[in-house]
């Protein structure tokens, strides 16, 4: 990559930062630089993005309509998955996957869902009124 | 404890991959002025190529276009004689107590740490990953000073962010680890370096041509991923297909690193390598490697305008596949020429 083939786009990344390159300037010797941000990788990050935003509103739904418990929509909102929100939590994932289950999340305890509240940094309210918290 | 702790002769050095940056301002910070990101991305062996089959992350490829974390700041020492300590806790209050122990000692401290909760960092970047790495260089109050070499400016946390952080879980969860170098004679000679950068070399080429498992890592790796996306169409909806190819983009290019970026890294370290190995050929071989950096960038073009619905026929995947295959081909040359080279 040339220097001035260096891309300058407006992305997530320059929000806060620039990003250092490595490039050749007109010597032909590589040189450190900084860029702003890329689309190609801008537009990744947003194709992402939108798959995981509809996952979440589905799970929101999913909730709503009684087929899933907020466990599974707070879990879909922090981009968990199972081994992640088992460590958290430190429930093993056989576990957490049925307290993914509206029934099942019904029997609860207060410890228990203190720990998915405090994986999810949320207050045990959320969980267990979610539809007086959720918007 | 004092309420402010700074080094005030630390300074901030910005990189394009974190295991870098903080291994090169750690060891600048000890005087080695020598040292760039480059170079201590080379004398690590820190490029590399693995595709893990059967395993996902975040539901796509588990793709991974550098060596395991942790080890281009052990080779790296290792290869420059630099002794190092490296600490993992079982407790949070054990992990901030020892750092404030060391900041108290006016030390400079490598951190690993989850990028989740890491609150500078905006959304959109912030997933479950666990092998970032940062500097802590100093506490006011409550206050860590972070210094992370992906961003242009030291920032800071909050002494209960810094733990969170440290201790992330997931996989490659990093237990509050840390690491820094312990007291050795800044005075490193030519020499030294030169063997260093020469041993670099070549533990890369075994990396990249030689592991017995070749056939998902290395050059060959490339190849393994190549006749995935070729079969990609086939398996999945298009959409997934999509979010396949972002991901490899994603993996690939995540802030200034990736396959690209790495390639023009390491063609950045031979041509760095040249003033130490007086040795034309390195400067020819930076030359073709930096070609293949070009390639992994047009293909990553490539990938997006498939998930953006431009090109999304099987004979659009084939040439993002062809051209794996030619990048495979080239860095096979690239690390074939490097293992003739005779430097010791």
């Amino acid at each position: 990559m040339k220097k001035e083939e260096i891309p300058q786009d407006k992305t997530h990344l320059s929000k806060f930062t620039r990003e250092v390159l490595y490039a050749k300037n007109k010597k032909g010797e590589y040189e450190k630089l900084l860029s702003q941000g890329w689309d190609v990788k801008n537009d990744a990050l947003d194709n992402e993005w939108n798959y995981l935003n509809e996952q979440i509103k589905q799970a929101k739904d999913d909730v709503l309509k009684g087929k899933a418990s907020p466990i599974y929509y707070f879990t879909k909102l922090r981009i968990m998955d199972l081994d992640v929100l088992a460590a958290y939590t430190g429930i093993w994932k056989f576990f957490v996957k049925r307290h993914f289950k509206p029934n099942v999340f019904k029997t609860l305890k207060n410890n228990t869902l203190q720990k998915y509240a405090k994986a999810f940094d949320i207050k045990i309210e959320e969980l267990t009124k979610f539809e007086e918290y959720i918007d | 404890m004092k309420n402010t702790l700074i080094n005030k002769d630390f300074k901030h050095y910005q990189s394009a991959h974190c295991e870098n940056g903080v291994t090169t301002a750690l060891l600048r910070h000890k005087g080695l002025d020598f040292l760039t990101e480059p170079l201590a991305f080379g004398i690590g062996a820190g490029l590399f190529y693995i595709h893990i089959p059967f395993m996902k992350f975040s539901g796509g490829p588990a793709i991974s276009y550098r060596s395991m974390p942790g080890l281009i700041f052990s080779r790296t020492c290792k290869a420059l004689n630099i002794p190092i300590q490296r600490k993992n806790f079982n407790t949070e209050k054990k992990a901030q107590e020892f750092l404030d122990d060391l900041l108290q000692q006016n030390k400079i401290v490598g951190c690993q740490v989850g990028v989740f909760h890491l609150s500078y960092l905006v959304k959109e970047y912030r997933f479950h990953f666990n092998a970032h790495n940062l500097i802590v260089y100093g506490k006011q109050n409550d206050n860590y000073l972070i210094s992370d070499p992906v961003m242009e400016h030291t920032t800071i946390l909050d002494s209960e962010t810094l733990t969170k952080v440290r201790f992330a879980k997931g996989t490659l969860a990093p237990k509050g680890h840390l690491y820094y170098p312990k007291e050795f004679d800044s005075n490193i000679s030519k020499e030294t370096i030169r063997k260093a950068i020469a041993k670099g070399i070549k533990t890369n080429v075994f990396f990249m041509l030689k592991v017995p498992t070749a056939y998902i890592t290395g050059t060959r790796g490339i190849r393994y991923t190549a006749g995935q996306v070729r079969k990609l169409r086939n398996k999945m909806s298009l959409r997934k297909a999509g979010l396949y190819l972002g991901q490899i983009i994603r993996m690939q290019e995540e802030i200034g690193t990736g396959g690209g970026g790495f390639r023009f890294m390491y063609s950045a370290f031979l041509e760095q390598a040249y003033e130490y190995i007086p040795d034309e050929n390195l400067l020819k071989i930076s030359e073709e490697l930096t070609k293949s950096g070009d390639l992994w960038r047009n293909n990553a073009v490539r990938m997006a305008s498939v998930f953006k619905g431009k090109t999304t026929e099987q004979k659009h995947f084939d040439e993002i596949a062809d051209i794996m295959i030619e990048i495979s081909h080239i860095e096979e040359k690239v690390f074939k020429k490097l293992d003739k080279l005779k430097i010791k």
